[in-house]
């Protein structure tokens, strides 16, 4: 299978840990990606905030640039998908609005045509098209004994009108079904769906931190090892931000956080340092150990 | 008739006792509401459980509740649908199975979030929503003496606020506004919901104050967090949040340089990925907090304390090889788009910043599925009654005494003035302001 694939701006910059591992992780499953290099920025929902018909053919660009590759786009940063997908119903709703844009991205011979086009972030895609059986069968090292909280982020859990809830009503639960297929535990805690802060750490930096730290706190007093979270945007608050969050929430944390592709990856048996694991703020040697105690021989 | 079970978390102060959950069993039709299952509760069961209601029909904004975590009116969610949520997501929530063998989970309700409990399903309105409504300033505040008689304004230039004006003031969107939990102070989705009613209002002479004072309050339009929660909470489709991106927006068009390096952010953004098509993050702290650091603006002090706090971040980031590359530390070496792809981005900028066309879908409404397949750039129904939002025909201010272009509805800006009833059941402009 085959995806025109926009990594996003962030798993190529602050953390490319998740573009590194993606790419890892989706050879190992037999998923082509076509990497989609000339596309831009989804504009985060700042640009939108700017102007919303640059954003909105911005985004349309990038989706007539995926519908050149003849396969259907992916993407790896829920912040991207939840930007995107924003632009798509608007351009999806209204086809006089649609030939407008399209007018726009004209002299660059590009089209955005609505039928057939879909845009899928990589859980969505492992779920619904890949299968969890699929992956289960590939797990070479089931994370048995560690336990996870997923962290959902709010662009691919809401609006749900906007993402699809419609037909797949359960999107809301697949980081928890993720999780088991690849061995683990899931570990409920209060901050699951709710907002790490980060767009607006720049503005109001305590309110942000504070989200991050509370939720960090919750998930380790609910007894978890780690996160795991398919939006790189979150992945910066609760990891790279973490000591900062600390200090706000005023407690010790030291809570590994995962990408997803990097969860994954483990699984499969790739080693942390493949998956670019060192690079985080947050210690991951605690997850390290907790998998290798799992498959250690039992003491005599 | 089906059964169902309602586990309603309890609270009477007189008893001096904390809250506590209690599980009503109830008896209905699946399409009836869950404020139905309450009310039968209270008249079969315990007559002291406690919740606000009147209307029973989504007008009234009364019964605001949580149901299985979600802020909503309660005469607004059927009971069978909220039943179908509660095994879906408690029962799988709880470890996939369902407790004790039973047939399905309950229904949890709770009172809403983000204010203080009277007694069982009641909350005091007064202490969070009213207080921060008042804070918005809500009532026109017009130029000079009143007029004769009333306020004339073209239709069109009121349909842009149609959509905040149908505020029903249940507080579903403080309750699940998650800047709020962490900032008690934030104005918060329904004040700010409003205090674009009035600044989208040609008839306020304001709107510059308005801005100012919202975009420079700590706990203003910057404070929000953008999860989305009230665009999900609300019964009315007002979308709170996209109101506080209006307000964004329009404060940003009046030039308006915040004290919370909003407007800053925005730009530096904006202006990033005009120049290189992707974010060039450390160029984006860099410009969010002392634009022009090279050339023309000083940064103030609260820019200046942003981007000393942003620096241990940074520094722990080269400590474990996460920003590893001196491309990723200095600002301005980060790679523009191959080929003539950079060129476009800007083009498309050029193009796009002549117009701003903002699409309102709950004005302008959703063609239906299937509705209108028609060939891209093929001539549509729509396009034979309205004038062609062409280029070259920059949205200006016609019709309205504004000329504040990225406020308008699309629908406002190419004259239509009727928007017709909304589409695909969204609910309709209506209620008072």
């Amino acid at each position: 299978m085959s995806y025109a694939y926009w990594p996003g701006c962030v798993s190529r910059g602050f953390t490319t840990e998740l573009h590194g591992s993606m790419a890892l992780v989706s050879d190992r499953l037999g998923i082509e990606l076509i990497e989609l290099d000339r596309a831009n920025c989804s504009g985060a929902g700042v640009i939108a905030e700017h102007n919303q018909e640059l954003a909105d053919t911005l985004n349309a660009r990038t989706f007539a640039l995926a519908q050149k590759t003849g396969a259907p786009m992916l993407n790896i940063c829920s912040t991207c998908q939840g930007a995107q997908s924003e632009c798509q119903q608007r351009l999806d709703a209204d086809s006089e609005y649609r030939s407008h844009i399209n007018e726009t991205l004209a002299p660059e011979g590009l089209n955005y045509d609505r039928e057939g086009f879909t845009n899928k972030n990589f859980l969505w895609v492992l779920v619904e098209d890949y299968g969890l059986d699929n992956l289960e069968e590939r797990v070479q090292r089931p994370l048995s004994g560690l336990r996870v909280g997923p962290f959902y982020g709010c662009y691919i859990l809401r609006p749900r009108h906007r993402l699809g809830y419609e037909d797949h009503p359960e999107r809301d639960l697949y980081m928890d079904r993720l999780i088991e297929a690849l061995g683990g535990e899931v570990v409920q805690y209060d901050g699951a769906r709710k907002c790490c802060g980060f767009p607006v750490v720049t503005m109001a930096r305590e309110v942000s931190l504070r989200q991050a730290g509370t939720h960090l706190g919750d998930a380790l007093d609910a007894g978890a090892d780690c996160l795991v979270t398919p939006c790189p945007l979150c992945h910066l608050n609760l990891d790279m931000q973490q000591p900062e969050a600390a200090k706000v929430v005023n407690r010790e944390l030291g809570l590994p956080v995962l990408h997803l592709p990097q969860l994954i990856g483990l699984a499969l048996g790739f080693q942390p340092e493949e998956l670019g694991m060192r690079r985080h703020i947050a210690s991951t040697e605690w997850v390290e150990e907790r998998l290798s105690a799992e498959t250690a021989p039992a003491p005599a | 008739m089906a059964e169902y079970a309602l586990k309603v978390r309890r609270f009477q102060p007189e008893s001096g006792e904390g809250p506590y959950w209690e599980t009503f069993d109830v008896d209905l039709d699946p399409t009836l509401s869950v404020l139905d299952g309450l009310l039968q509760a209270k008249d079969r069961d315990d007559g002291s459980l406690s919740v606000r209601c009147s209307c029973r029909a989504a007008i009234c904004g009364s019964c605001g509740v949580r149901i299985n975590g979600q802020s909503a009116l309660a005469c607004k969610t059927q009971i069978g649908e909220a039943m179908e949520h509660a095994n879906r997501n408690n029962g799988e929530r709880a470890g996939g199975a369902r407790t004790n063998g039973s047939q399905s989970e309950p229904i949890v309700v709770e009172p809403m979030g983000n204010m203080p409990v009277i007694k069982d399903l009641v909350t005091d309105m007064e202490a969070t929503h009213w207080k921060k409504i008042r804070r918005v300033t809500p009532w026109l505040l017009p130029e000079g003496d009143p007029p004769e008689r009333e306020y004339l304004v073209p239709p069109e230039s009121m349909i842009d606020i149609t959509q905040s004006m149908a505020c029903i003031q249940c507080g579903a969107c403080v309750s699940a506004c998650l800047s709020m939990e962490a900032d008690p102070d934030f104005i918060g989705p329904a004040a700010l919901a409003k205090a674009y009613r009035f600044v989208g209002d040609p008839r306020d002479a304001e709107t510059t104050e308005r801005l100012h004072d919202l975009a420079n309050d700590p706990h203003g339009i910057y404070d929000c967090t953008h999860c989305f929660s009230c665009i999900d909470a609300c019964p009315k489709g007002v979308a709170p949040m996209d109101q506080i991106m209006r307000l964004r927006r329009a404060a940003g068009a009046e030039g308006i340089d915040d004290a919370n390096n909003g407007h800053r952010h925005e730009d530096a953004f904006a202006s990033i990925i005009e120049k290189k098509g992707t974010l060039d993050e450390a160029e984006l702290l860099q410009e969010t907090y002392a634009p022009g650091v090279k050339g023309k603006l000083m940064p103030r002090p609260s820019a200046i304390k942003g981007l000393v706090e942003s620096i241990p971040t940074a520094v722990r980031g080269i400590g474990t090889g996460k920003m590893r590359s001196l491309p990723k530390l200095i600002p301005g070496i980060h790679p523009k788009l191959p080929g003539d792809s950079q060129e476009q981005v800007r083009r498309i900028y050029a193009h796009t910043e002549e117009h701003s066309i903002e699409l309102n879908l709950y004005i302008k409404g959703e063609e239906a599925e299937g509705d209108a397949p028609v060939e891209e750039g093929a001539a549509v129904p729509e396009r034979a009654v309205g004038p062609e939002p062409d280029e070259g025909e920059a949205p200006t201010g016609d019709t309205g005494p504004e000329a504040d272009t990225s406020k308008g509805p699309q629908g406002t800006e190419h004259g239509q003035a009727d928007p017709g009833p909304p589409e695909s059941g969204r609910p309709g402009p209506g209620g008072a302001a």
